[in-house]
C-alpha cells in the first residue's frame, strides 16, 4: 500500500476530496426518502412536520400544510434539488476515482520502465523476460482497475453502511434493527461464496490456460502436426481439453446460480421482515406510513452493497498479489553511480591490469588479464564459445564491475569503477553479436542515440557500414519501419544497422563482438577499410574467428580458457608456432581439400 | 502486421450476419426456450414486489387491521423463493448455453484450422488464429446465452412495470412513460461514444504492452547505448496519451450514470406530486403512490440495459465475421474427391488402401512461386532423387532454403509441373499418406506440452513404451532423459520451455526414429548447442539419414561432406549444385560459405 500512496504523490488532496464526495453522494441518497416521508406523513397526511428546525422555518413560510398542499410541486422541486446535488457529487466522484486509478498506473507504468532501464546488465540476463513483461503489463491492469473498481466501491459501501445506522436509528430502533436483521447473514454468506467462487474461477482459469496452450502449440507446431500426419489426434486433444474447461464453468454456473438465488431468497426474506414488523409497528401507532416508506427503500439501498462487499473484499487478495509482484521488481536495486564519479575526457588509453572476474560464486571466466590499447591502434581477439571474450568487453563498458581483489582497468589512467557508466557507455561504441533493433525505422534506430542527426550524418554511417545501397533498395528507403509491423532484416542487415547505429556517436573506444559474423566476408573487408578511414584515432577492439579480420590487427590475443595465452602481432603468433599457427596452418589444409 | 490489426466496427445490425450463427444455436434452442420462460417468471416476481408494498399500506397500515397479515407474510416469502429458483436455474442454463456455444465453436474453428494450408500458416500470425479460437467464439456465446437473459428480463420487465402502472392508474403511467424514450436516446447517445473511445484504449493498450515488451527485451542494448532517458522519455509519451484517451472514457462514463439517476429523479418528483395531489382528492390510494414511485425509481436500469444490450448485439457482429472468414477461408491445398474416395481424408483415413513407399522422388520441370511471392522462385527446375539418397541444402538466413522442402512435404504445390513420389505424381494420392510417411525435425524443435514420453510417441501413436525407450536410445535421446528426474516421464513444458534447444533436437529424433520414415527431413538448428549435445546430434543425425530419401538444411557445413548433393540457395534461387568437392572446386558462394565455417569450427577446436 505504501508503494500506491507514494505513487499518489500530489493527488492527495483530490483523494481526500473523493472521499467526502462519495460521503455526499451516499448522504443525498438517503436525503431523498426523508422527503417522500415528510410529504406523505405531514403534507399529504396528517401527521406533524417532524424535520430539523431549519426545514420546518421553510415550512412555516412556505404558508404550513395547507400552503404546501396547494402547491404540491414544492417538495417536488426539493426532491430533484436533492437528486440534483446527488448527482453532480457523484459524478465528481466518478470522474476522480479512475482518474486518480489511472493516473497512478500511469506513474507505476513510468516508474517501472524507467526502473527496468537501470538495472543492471546482469539483471537482464538472468530474468525470464515472458514473466516480468505480464508483470509489467497485466499486474499492472489489475491493480488499476482494482483501484478504478473494487477501491472506490468498497469506500461507498462502507460509507453508505455508517451512514444508513446513523440515519436509520434515530428515525426508529425497532425498525433499524428489523431491517438490518439479515445483512450479518447477507454479508457472511456473500463471502464466503465469494470464497468458492474464486477458487472455481481459478480452476477454470486453468483449464481455460490448458486449452490457450494446447491450441498454440498446435498452431506453432503445424508443421510437426502435418509432417507426421496427426490432425486427427490433435482434433481429438483439443476436444478433451475444450470439454474440462467446460465442465469446469459447469461447475461455476451451478455454484454461482446458487450464489445468486440464495441471495436474491435471503433479500426477498429481508424485504418481507420490514414490511412485516413495519405493518405492525404502523398498527401500535409508533411508526407512521412515511416512515415506513423511508426504511422500506433504505433497504433497497442497502442490499445491493452489502452484498456486493463480501465479493469486493474476498477479491482483494487478488490485487494484493499484483502488487508484491511489481514491488519485486521495484526492490531489484538499480546501478548507481558515486556522486563523486567522473566524466573525463576520454581518448581511448586502455589498460588492463592483472584482471580476473567472475559472475558471482562460479569459477572466473578471465584470469590475470594484462594488456594495453593505445587509442588509433586495433586489438582482436581470438578464442572458443565461452574462453570469456565477451566477458572482457562488458567488463570495460561497466556492464559488469570488478571485485576490489579483481586488478583494474583504466581508460587514460583512471580506473574506469570511477567513472560513471552514462558517460563511460557514451564513449565506448559497443556493437553486440545479436543486436537488438527497436521497431522504429531505420533511419530512426541508426540515430537513436542522436535524434537531431542530419540525414548525411545517418547516410554517412550506413554508407560505411555499408547499408546505404540495401536501403535504398526498400521501398520507402530509410523510412523503412523494422521489426513485426515492418520488414524483416536478414542477420546480416541488422549487424549492419547496429554498426551504422555506434558510428553516429563516434566514440573513441570502438568494439565489434562479434558483429560481423553474419556478413560475408568480402562486405567484412569493405567495412573495417571503410571504418579505417574514418576512426583514425578510436582504439579498436575486435573480436571475430574470421582470419582474415583478425590478421590485419595491430595486435591479436589468443584466449584459451579465460587466460591469454598469446599475444602479438600477426607475424610475431605465426613465429610462436602456437595456438594460432595451427588455425592459420588450416587455410593451407583446405586450399588441399578443394583442390583435390 | 498492420494487415492483421482489429479494425473498427461499423456495420449496422445486420440478420444476414447473425445467420450465419444459427447452425451453432439450432442444438441449444430448447434451452434457449426455457432460459427464455425463466426471465419471464423472474420479471414477473420483480415486477410484483412494489405491489406487495401497495397491498401492505392499503389492506394493512392504512385501515389499520393486522388480520391475514401471516399469510401475507407467507406469499411474500414464496415470491421471493420462487424469484430465488429461478435466478438459480436461469443461471445454469445460460451458463452452460454460453459456454457450450463457445466450445462447438472453438471445437470447428479448431478443427477447420487443421485442413488450412501453409500459405495461410505462413503469413497469419498464431495470435490472430489464436484470438478467433479462443476469444471470439467465447464472445458469441456470451453474447448470445447472455443477450437473450438480460434482454428477455428486461423487456419483460418493463412491459409488466409499465402493464401494473396502467392498471393501478393509467394518468400516473403516462406521467412515468414520458421519462422512457429520454432514458433510451441518452443511453444510445453515451453506449456509442464509449464504445469507441474503449476501442481506442484498448488499441493504445496493446501499444502499450508492445512497448513495455520493447523495453524489457531491448534493455541491453539501450543501456550499452546509454540511452536509458529517451527511451523512458518515449515511453512516458505514450503513457500520457494513454491517460489522456481513459480520462476522456471516465468523462463521459461519469457524467452517464449520475445523469440517468437524475432523470429518474425528476420523474419519482412528477409523479410525487402529481400523485400527492390525486392521494389528497382521494382519487388515488396512498398505497398506489408508493407503488408507484417505486416503479419509478427502478426503471431507468433495465431500459439503459436494453439500449446496451442492443448495441452490444451489434458489436459482436464483428466478432462472428472474423469467425465465419475463418470458417469459410478454403485450403488452398485439397485432395482430389477420387484421392478421399480411395485413400480417406486427414479425420478419417482409409490405410487400408495405402500403397507402401520407396522413397524416389523427382521434380518434374517445377515452376514455383509463393502464393503471396511476386517472382518465380524456382524456374523449370528438374532433380531426381533416388530412395535413400542425402541431399543437403545450404545457405544464408532468409535465402530460401525451406521452399524444396516445402514442395517435397507437399506443404505447397507446384505452380506449374509437378513433384513425382515413386513415380507417380504426388497429387494422385493423398496428403495424409505422404505425411504419414514423412519424418521432420526442425530448426527450433517444437515439443508439445506433456511428458517425453507422450512427445516421443507422437511419432507412432500406437508404439509401446519398450519401443518407445529404444527410440530414445537409437537418437542418443537417452542421455538426455537419466538426466531428468522423472525420466521418461518428466514434463517438458510448455512448447518444451523446461529443455535446451539441442535437448529438444535430440527428442524430436527420437520422435522420427519411433515414426520410421522413408523420407527424412531435417532443418538443423542454428541456435548454439553445447559441445557434447552437438556430437550427440550429429551421431544421431548419421543414424537417422542412414537408408532413408532425406533432405537436410544444414547449417553446420561439416555434416554435409557427405551429401550425395548439396543445393545453394541465394536470394530465394538455387544458385549452385553439386557434391562437397565439385562445390568447392568452384570457389563460388559455397567455398566462401565453407571457408568461413571452417575457420569458426576450427579455431574453436583448437582453442577449447
Amino acid at each position: 500500500m505504501a508503494l500506491l500512496l507514494a505513487l499518489a504523490r500530489g493527488r492527495y488532496g483530490r483523494l481526500s476530496l473523493t472521499v467526502l464526495l462519495t460521503a455526499l453522494t451516499v448522504l443525498f441518497q438517503f436525503l431523498n426518502p426523508q422527503v417522500i416521508r415528510a410529504t406523505v406523513d405531514s403534507v399529504i397526511g396528517e401527521e406533524p412536520f417532524d424535520l430539523p428546525v431549519f426545514a420546518l422555518g421553510l415550512v412555516n413560510t412556505l404558508g404550513g400544510r395547507d400552503g404546501l398542499r396547494a402547491a404540491l410541486w414544492i417538495p417536488a422541486l426539493i426532491f430533484i434539488g436533492i437528486g440534483l446535488c446527488q448527482g453532480l457529487a457523484n459524478l465528481w466522484r466518478r470522474y476522480f476515482i479512475p482518474e486518480s486509478a489511472e493516473y497512478i498506473s500511469q506513474r507505476l507504468r513510468n516508474t517501472l520502465f524507467g526502473h527496468i532501464q537501470t538495472l543492471p546488465y546482469e539483471w537482464h540476463v538472468k530474468i525470464q523476460t515472458g514473466d516480468i513483461i505480464q508483470r509489467c503489463t497485466s499486474d499492472v491492469d489489475t491493480l488499476k482497475n482494482f483501484m478504478a473498481n473494487q477501491l472506490g466501491e468498497i469506500a461507498r459501501s462502507v460509507l453508505l453502511v455508517i451512514i444508513a445506522l446513523s440515519l436509520m436509528f434515530p428515525m426508529d430502533t425497532l425498525m433499524t434493527l428489523a431491517a438490518l436483521s439479515l445483512m450479518p447473514v447477507i454479508f457472511a454468506f456473500s463471502w464466503r461464496f465469494s470464497k468458492s467462487v474464486s477458487k472455481r474461477f481459478l480452476k477454470a482459469d486453468e483449464a481455460e490456460g490448458a486449452l490457450q496452450a494446447c491450441a498454440q502449440e498446435n498452431l506453432t507446431g503445424v508443421r510437426v502436426v502435418r509432417a507426421f500426419g496427426r490432425e486427427r489426434f490433435e482434433v481429438k486433444r483439443f476436444k478433451e481439453k475444450n470439454d474440462a474447461w467446460a465442465s469446469q464453468i459447469g461447475h461455476l454456473a451451478n455454484l454461482l446460480g446458487n450464489f445468486w438465488g440464495l441471495g436474491d431468497v435471503i433479500t426477498g426474506v429481508q424485504i418481507g421482515v420490514v414490511v412485516v414488523v413495519g405493518v405492525l409497528r404502523c398498527q401500535s401507532g409508533a411508526l407512521t406510513l412515511g416512515t415506513f416508506l423511508a426504511f422500506y427503500s433504505y433497504i433497497g439501498l442497502l442490499i445491493w452493497p452489502v452484498r456486493n462487499l463480501g465479493r469486493l473484499l474476498s477479491d482483494m487478495s487478488k490485487a494484493g498479489v499484483a502488487l508484491g509482484r511489481v514491488r519485486e521488481i521495484l526492490s531489484a536495486a538499480p546501478e548507481t553511480d558515486a556522486p563523486d564519479d567522473l566524466e573525463p575526457d576520454i581518448k581511448g588509453d586502455i589498460a588492463f591490469e592483472h584482471v580476473t572476474f567472475a559472475y558471482g560464486d562460479q569459477p572466473p571466466v578471465l584470469k590475470d588479464i594484462s594488456f594495453t590499447l593505445r587509442p588509433g591502434r586495433t586489438l582482436a581477439i581470438l578464442g572458443a564459445t565461452g574462453s570469456g571474450k565477451s566477458s572482457l568487453v562488458h567488463l570495460l563498458c561497466r556492464l559488469y564491475d570488478l571485485s576490489a581483489d579483481g586488478g583494474r582497468i583504466t581508460i587514460d589512467g583512471t580506473d574506469i569503477r570511477h567513472i560513471k557508466r552514462g558517460w563511460l557507455r557514451n564513449h565506448v561504441g559497443l556493437v553486440l553479436q545479436e543486436p537488438f533493433l527497436f521497431s522504429k525505422t531505420i533511419r530512426e534506430n541508426i540515430s537513436v542515440t542522436t535524434p537531431d542527426a542530419e540525414p548525411e550524418a545517418v547516410h554517412g554511417a550506413a554508407r560505411v557500414a555499408s547499408l546505404h545501397e540495401s536501403v535504398e533498395e526498400f521501398a520507402n528507403g530509410y523510412e523503412t519501419l523494422i521489426g513485426e509491423r515492418g520488414v524483416t532484416l536478414s542477420g546480416g542487415q541488422r549487424q549492419r544497422v547496429a554498426i551504422a547505429r555506434m558510428l553516429m556517436r563516434e566514440a573513441p573506444i570502438m568494439i565489434f563482438d562479434d558483429s560481423l559474423s553474419a556478413v560475408d566476408t568480402e562486405t567484412d573487408a569493405r567495412i573495417r577499410r571503410a571504418l579505417r578511414g574514418r576512426t583514425k584515432a578510436a582504439a579498436t577492439i575486435i573480436i571475430s574467428h574470421r582470419l582474415s579480420t583478425l590478421m590485419q590487427a595491430d595486435e591479436i590475443l589468443v584466449l584459451r580458457d579465460g587466460r591469454i595465452e598469446e599475444m602479438g602481432s600477426h607475424e610475431e603468433l605465426l613465429a610462436l608456432n602456437g595456438s594460432y599457427r595451427r588455425i592459420f596452418d588450416m587455410q593451407g589444409r583446405l586450399e588441399e581439400e578443394s583442390a583435390q | 502486421m498492420s494487415y492483421y490489426e482489429e479494425y473498427d466496427y461499423n456495420k449496422p445490425f445486420s440478420l444476414k450476419i447473425w445467420a450465419k450463427m444459427l447452425p451453432f444455436l439450432k442444438p441449444y434452442r430448447r434451452r434457449l426456450v426455457q432460459v427464455g420462460l425463466l426471465m419471464a417468471v423472474a420479471a414477473l416476481v420483480d415486477v410484483a414486489f412494489p405491489l406487495f408494498l401497495r397491498y401492505a399500506i392499503d389492506h394493512f397500515i392504512e385501515p389499520g387491521v393486522t388480520d391475514g397479515l401471516w399469510l401475507f407474510a407467507a406469499v411474500l416469502v414464496i415470491a421471493a423463493a420462487l424469484g430465488g429458483v429461478c435466478v438459480i436455474l436461469f443461471v445454469r442454463l445460460a451458463m452452460r448455453i454460453e459456454f457450450n456455444i463457445g466450445r462447438d465453436l472453438r471445437a470447428a474453428t479448431f478443427n477447420h484450422l487443421q485442413t488450412l494450408s501453409f500459405s495461410y500458416y505462413n503469413n497469419t500470425p498464431v495470435g490472430y488464429m489464436l484470438a478467433r479460437v479462443m476469444s471470439d467464439t467465447g464472445r458469441i456465446g456470451d453474447m448470445v446465452a447472455w443477450g437473450v437473459v438480460d434482454l428477455t428480463w428486461s423487456v419483460l420487465y418493463v412491459l409488466g412495470v409499465f402493464a401494473a402502472m396502467f392498471a393501478l392508474d393509467w394518468r400516473l403511467a403516462l406521467l412515468a412513460g414520458a421519462a422512457v424514450p429520454i432514458i433510451a436516446v441518452v443511453t444510445v447517445w453515451f453506449q456509442t461514444r464509449l464504445l469507441r473511445i474503449n476501442r481506442q484504449v484498448r488499441r493504445l493498450n496493446s501499444s502499450l504492452t508492445g512497448s513495455m515488451n520493447e523495453g524489457i527485451s531491448g534493455a541491453r542494448t539501450t543501456k550499452t547505448l546509454a540511452i536509458e532517458d529517451s527511451q523512458l522519455a518515449s515511453f512516458s509519451d505514450l503513457t500520457a496519451q494513454m491517460k489522456k484517451k481513459t480520462t476522456l472514457a471516465a468523462r463521459y462514463n461519469s457524467v452517464f450514470l449520475p445523469l440517468l439517476l437524475f432523470i429518474g429523479s425528476i420523474t419519482t418528483a412528477w409523479v410525487l406530486s402529481s400523485g400527492g395531489g390525486l392521494v389528497l382528492k382521494l382519487l388515488v390510494p396512498l398505497g398506489t403512490l408508493a407503488a408507484f414511485i417505486n416503479y419509478v425509481m427502478g426503471i431507468y436500469e433495465p431500459i439503459q440495459q436494453i439500449a446496451r444490450i442492443l448495441s452490444e448485439f451489434v458489436s459482436t457482429q464483428a466478432n462472428i465475421e472474423r469467425v465465419t472468414m475463418l470458417l469459410e477461408r478454403e485450403p488452398d491445398i485439397t485432395d482430389t474427391p477420387e484421392v478421399i474416395e480411395r485413400y480417406g481424408d486427414a479425420f478419417h483415413p482409409k490405410p487400408e488402401n495405402w500403397e507402401s513407399i520407396r522413397g524416389d522422388i523427382e521434380f518434374r520441370d517445377v515452376t514455383f512461386r509463393y502464393p503471396d511471392g511476386s517472382e518465380n522462385v524456382l524456374e523449370h527446375f528438374n532433380l531426381t532423387v533416388p530412395a535413400g539418397s542425402f541431399v543437403a541444402i545450404v545457405g544464408e538466413t532468409g535465402a530460401g532454403k525451406s521452399t524444396l522442402v516445402n514442395l517435397v512435404c507437399r506443404f505447397f504445390e507446384p505452380t506449374e509441373g509437378t513433384v513425382l513420389i515413386d513415380g507417380r505424381d504426388a497429387r494422385a494420392r493423398s496428403q495424409l499418406w505422404l505425411h504419414s510417411h514423412l519424418g521432420y525435425v526442425l530448426q527450433s524443435p517444437h515439443l508439445f506440452s506433456g511428458s517425453v514420453r507422450e512427445n516421443i510417441r507422437y511419432g507412432r501413436l500406437e508404439a509401446t513404451d519398450e519401443e518407445v525407450a529404444e527410440a530414445a536410445r537409437i537418437a542418443h535421446a537417452d542421455q538426455v532423459i537419466q538426466k531428468l528426474p522423472e525420466g521418461l516421464d518428466a514434463a517438458v513444458g510448455e512448447g518444451g520451455d523446461r529443455l535446451s534447444t539441442g535437448e529438444k533436437q535430440l527428442i524430436s529424433f527420437a520422435r522420427a526414429v519411433l515414426a520410421d520414415p522413408r523420407i527424412f527431413v531435417l532443418d538443423e538448428a542454428t541456435s548454439s548447442i553445447d559441445t557434447e549435445t552437438e556430437a550427440l546430434i550429429q551421431q544421431a543425425t548419421r543414424h537417422l539419414l542412414h537408408g532413408r530419401t532425406s533432405f537436410v538444411i544444414a547449417h553446420r557445413l561439416s555434416t554435409i561432406r557427405e551429401a550425395d548433393m548439396i543445393l545453394v540457395v541465394d536470394d530465394g534461387h538455387i544458385i549452385e549444385r553439386g557434391t562437397h568437392k565439385e562445390l568447392l572446386r568452384a570457389r563460388g558462394h559455397y567455398y566462401s560459405l565453407y571457408t568461413r565455417q571452417f575457420e569458426e569450427e576450427e579455431s574453436d577446436k583448437v582453442l577449447r
